[in-house]
């Protein structure tokens, strides 16, 4: 069997893992990265960029709906119409542009990258089978980064295949369906959702839990679920998913009173979730100590293995592409002889519903249950001028900050473009800003950033324009 | 009216208390600003603290003598307008209490007269920008830092939790760090923060260097050097020379020891003409010479040099002085021609009085032996029962064993042992 040696050896080439490799490349570190697929993992390929370029699509096929139907704007169009063979095609282009761009970026940097699939014989030594079928051979290495991502969590009463899919799937339908059953009101359930609206589909969301978005304030949800109705989305909330009637054509679900009702469906997307990928690269023989169904790491991302790194979905929740990039960085880093310790303020997080949704840090809910004295504004949007004219007037921008020194300990938003705002958000969590700084801070007229200057302004009573 | 409290300063040892040597002022003096009130003393010196403001002192915080820690109140100050102790604070009861001093029978006089001349010029103490402390974090809080500051931590192996910060809402500032690392390092040492400098430089190696390098990487992979070091008894052959300049420098020159050390050579060559001899190892031909082509390693400013000095064996100590010295200058003023630099037949190398007690030459290939000389030093040396003071010096010599064993090479030197301890037989032919 052939052999070779690395000192830095990486399986899965993700976000976390490309960006461990072309870092570790970068200060010197003789670096190899096995992935089977493509480069880019779940984000560029089945995830983050598929699902935007079709929520860019939907959002102007929408548009040209809304200009169809006497639009306000003066606008009057024909009716449009969708090819949606085209759009995936489309969509895959600009995948296939940002993966490419991946392995220019490894090779650039010098990291070798090895078509593959890996298996661990142990914490220095992986078994690669070649994606082309070669001869499998072996690598040693002084490092080990585990950066295998996550895979779709399926239903046991509803398992995928057929007619039942996830998102993978749903970002390149062949066809569009009729009517789509939703199963889970995540973020990832409502984008998927709320396109296939646009698109012409009757959608309906599942979701057991009593709202929408369980994991986001209320208060925050509360503007798409009026998007949501009005788009004509049926959200069933408190509804658990029983399984697909006989004929295989609508959805079984029962409501907390216990009725059951049946959903029509030429199609289910199941998104409830996502598990750390755990299984079929012979993880278990490390042994390590895992924490639930992740592997359980530091603050440096080390395992309970010596030299066995592990970053990004598979050590759990928060699972976002930009935790696993900044952790992947780090490792290199750290693999490099620098000292490093992953302790970002905040890790922000996006839902590209419509409209979208913008948290970072704390909300005041959370700072409340973590014993802090917080004061907290608000900002509408509908006293935006820059909102109004863009037609979007819902949402509001949220700050909390202590009572005592303002510091700033979270922000939110909700409403149209807001996803932008988490740049703005992460830095004044980042600086360790109070409100004070972000107040005091001129902002360009006419933005939406000027409803995160005069949040803080009302934070501290020194609102202008409400 | 109101008290102004001065505090023991930190005089930015990183000491924690400190000797109060002596007291300037009694209570009821005026002061002024900037004149000095006390002298502290610590282990390095005696300082003086001055007044930041001007007012009467109306108490003192301990007795000549005393070691305070910092930051233990030093004196009170009566001051016109705001003093820095709030009405109503608890003030600390200071640690000796004043004086029993008479009211001064005569009225105070006018401030103006009364007030001491300003000190002749301000004292560069501190003291006067005492930092007060941030309020400390509660146990528990994360320490705020921007990234940035967080990474210039790191990289400096500081863990913030235990830096205060000094920025709004407690924040670590850049220089919360930097005065950390102040005060940890005085702590150790007080000298003042010596910076990492992480500059690197790429020189090209070419022209000589280059040459060098070549020269050095053929020997050593050609030559499977043995070394072999001996202890000489330079006292006669010292005084020898020293003889032989009290009675001739003028007139031919002064001699170092360099022309005794070849001429010992040169002698001990003709017994084993083995050492004084070049080896085509291509050609598996050893070449052996009657003369004495001797190298002589010379530094100059570009790098290692070996001239030659050509028939050691024709001239006197004399002649290879004025040669050695021409050879040298040609080398260094880079005039030496390639005759002069090539064609040696065994080289001598000396560092002088850098020369360390034992070194490892490296043979200047494709000749077969190197000798290299060590330090003179007077030792302790038992001679006939005595302990008598020897100049002794070491050779340190190299020989190629392909082609010199050892017995051989271990003989030669003997041989110029010989003659350098009875330095008469250099003189004879």
């Amino acid at each position: 069997m052939l052999t070779e040696s690395t000192t830095l050896l990486i399986l899965g080439g993700g976000p976390g893992g490309y960006v461990a490799a072309i870092r570790a490349a970068q200060l010197g570190i003789a670096t190899v990265l096995i992935e089977g697929e493509s480069l880019g993992g779940t984000c560029l390929n089945v995830g983050c960029i598929p699902s935007k370029a079709l929520i860019h699509v939907a959002d102007e096929f929408d548009k040209t709906r809304h200009f169809a139907a006497n639009s306000p704007l003066g606008i009057s169009v024909q009716s449009p119409v969708i090819d949606i063979a085209k759009t995936v095609q489309w969509k895959d282009g600009v995948v296939a542009k940002l993966t490419s761009g991946v392995a220019l970026l490894l090779k650039k940097a010098g990291a070798r990258v090895i078509k593959g699939f890996a298996r661990i014989v142990d914490g220095k030594t992986v078994e690669v089978k070649p994606a082309d079928g070669g001869d499998p051979w072996r690598i040693h290495c002084e490092h080990l980064l585990l950066a295998t991502g996550s895979v779709a969590t399926a239903l046991p009463n509803l398992p995928f295949g057929g007619n039942v899919i996830s998102s993978t799937e749903a970002l390149s339908p062949a066809t569009l369906p009729k009517r789509l059953v939703v199963v889970g009101a995540g973020y990832i359930g409502l984008e998927l959702g709320i396109v296939y609206r646009k698109l012409g589909v009757e959608v309906a969301i599942v979701e057991a839990q009593p709202r929408l978005l369980p994991a986001y304030d209320e208060e925050l949800t509360k503007p798409v679920a009026a998007s949501l109705r009005q788009l004509g989305i049926e959200a069933h909330t408190g509804c658990t998913v029983r399984g697909l009637n006989a004929a295989g054509n609508a959805v079984r679900i029962r409501n907390l009173a216990g009725e059951e009702r049946e959903l029509p469906a030429d199609r289910v997307l199941v998104a409830v979730g996502r598990k750390p990928r755990t299984e079929g690269w012979g993880l278990e023989t490390l042994g390590l100590t895992m924490n639930g169904n992740a592997v359980q790491i530091d603050s440096q991302c080390r395992t309970s293995m010596r030299n066995v790194w592990a970053i990004g979905d598979l050590t759990g929740e928060p699972m976002l592409a930009h935790r696993a990039m900044a952790q992947g960085e780090m490792v290199a880093e750290l693999i490099a002889g620098k000292r490093r310790e992953f302790v970002p303020a905040a890790i922000p997080a996006v839902c590209y519903t419509d409209p979208e949704i913008v948290v970072v840090g704390l909300s005041p809910h959370e700072a409340e249950a973590a014993g802090l004295d917080i004061i907290h504004a608000h900002f509408p949007f509908a006293a935006n001028g820059r909102s109004l004219t863009l037609e979007s007037s819902s949402g509001f921008v949220r700050v909390v900050a202590r009572r005592d020194n303002h510091l700033i300990l979270g922000w939110q938003a909700v409403g149209r473009g807001v996803a932008e705002l988490a740049a703005a958000f992460a830095q004044s969590l980042e600086m360790g800003a109070c409100l004070e700084d972000v107040a005091h801070t001129i902002h360009a007229h006419p933005t939406l950033g000027e409803a995160v200057q005069e949040t803080a302004l009302r934070a501290l009573g020194q609102a202008i324009h409400v | 009216m109101g008290i102004y409290v001065i505090k023991m300063p930190d005089i930015g040892e990183g000491i924690a208390e400190v000797e109060l040597a002596a007291w300037n002022v009694k209570v009821g003096d005026m002061v002024v600003e900037d004149q000095p009130l006390a002298d502290v003393m610590t282990d390095k010196a005696t300082v003086e603290i001055p007044s930041p403001v001007a007012g009467k002192v109306i108490a003192l915080g301990g007795k000549a003598g005393d070691v305070m820690q910092v930051g233990t109140e030093l004196i009170r100050l009566e001051v016109a307008g705001e003093g820095n102790l709030k009405e109503g604070a608890a003030a600390p009861a200071p640690a000796a209490p004043p004086e029993p001093k008479p009211v001064p029978a005569a009225p105070p006089k006018p401030a103006a007269t009364e007030l001491p001349p300003p000190p002749p010029q301000k004292s560069a103490l501190v003291g006067r920008h005492i930092p007060t402390p941030a309020p400390a974090r509660q146990p528990g809080e994360k320490p705020l830092a921007s990234p940035a500051v967080r990474r210039y931590a790191w990289d400096r192996g500081i863990d913030l939790r235990f830096v205060q910060g000094s920025g709004p809402a407690g924040r670590i500032l850049r220089e919360d760090i930097d005065a950390y690392i102040a005060g940890r390092q005085g702590a150790a040492t007080p000298a003042p923060q010596r910076a990492r400098i992480d500059w690197e430089e790429t020189i090209p190696v070419i022209g000589l260097r280059r040459k060098i390098a070549q020269k050095m990487r053929e020997a050593k992979q050609h030559i499977p050097h043995f070394a072999y070091v001996e202890e000489i008894d330079m006292t006669d052959c010292e005084a020898l020379r020293q003889q032989l300049n009290a009675n001739y420098a003028e007139s031919r020159g002064k001699l170092t020891l360099l022309p005794f050390l070849i001429r010992a050579i040169v002698l001990a060559v003709r017994e084993f003409p083995q050492v004084n001899a070049r080896f085509d190892d291509e050609a598996d031909v050893v070449t052996r010479y009657g003369a004495v082509h001797l190298g002589i390693a010379t530094q100059t400013e570009g790098g290692l040099m070996v001239p030659v000095l050509r028939h050691a064996e024709a001239l006197d100590f004399w002649q290879m002085a004025a040669e050695i010295a021409r050879l040298a200058d040609a080398a260094r003023t880079g005039k030496a021609t390639r005759e002069e630099l090539t064609g040696s037949t065994i080289t001598l190398t000396s560092l002088g009085a850098l020369g360390g007690i034992v070194s490892t030459p490296v043979i200047n290939w494709p000749e077969v032996a190197i000798v290299g000389v060590n330090r003179m030093v007077e030792r302790p040396v038992i001679k006939n029962g005595q302990i008598v003071p020897r100049q002794m010096m070491n050779l340190s010599s190299s020989f190629d064993h392909r082609v010199v064993d050892g017995m051989d090479a271990a003989r030669f030197i003997q041989r110029v042992r010989g003659y350098l301890e009875a330095p008469a037989s250099l003189l004879v032919e």
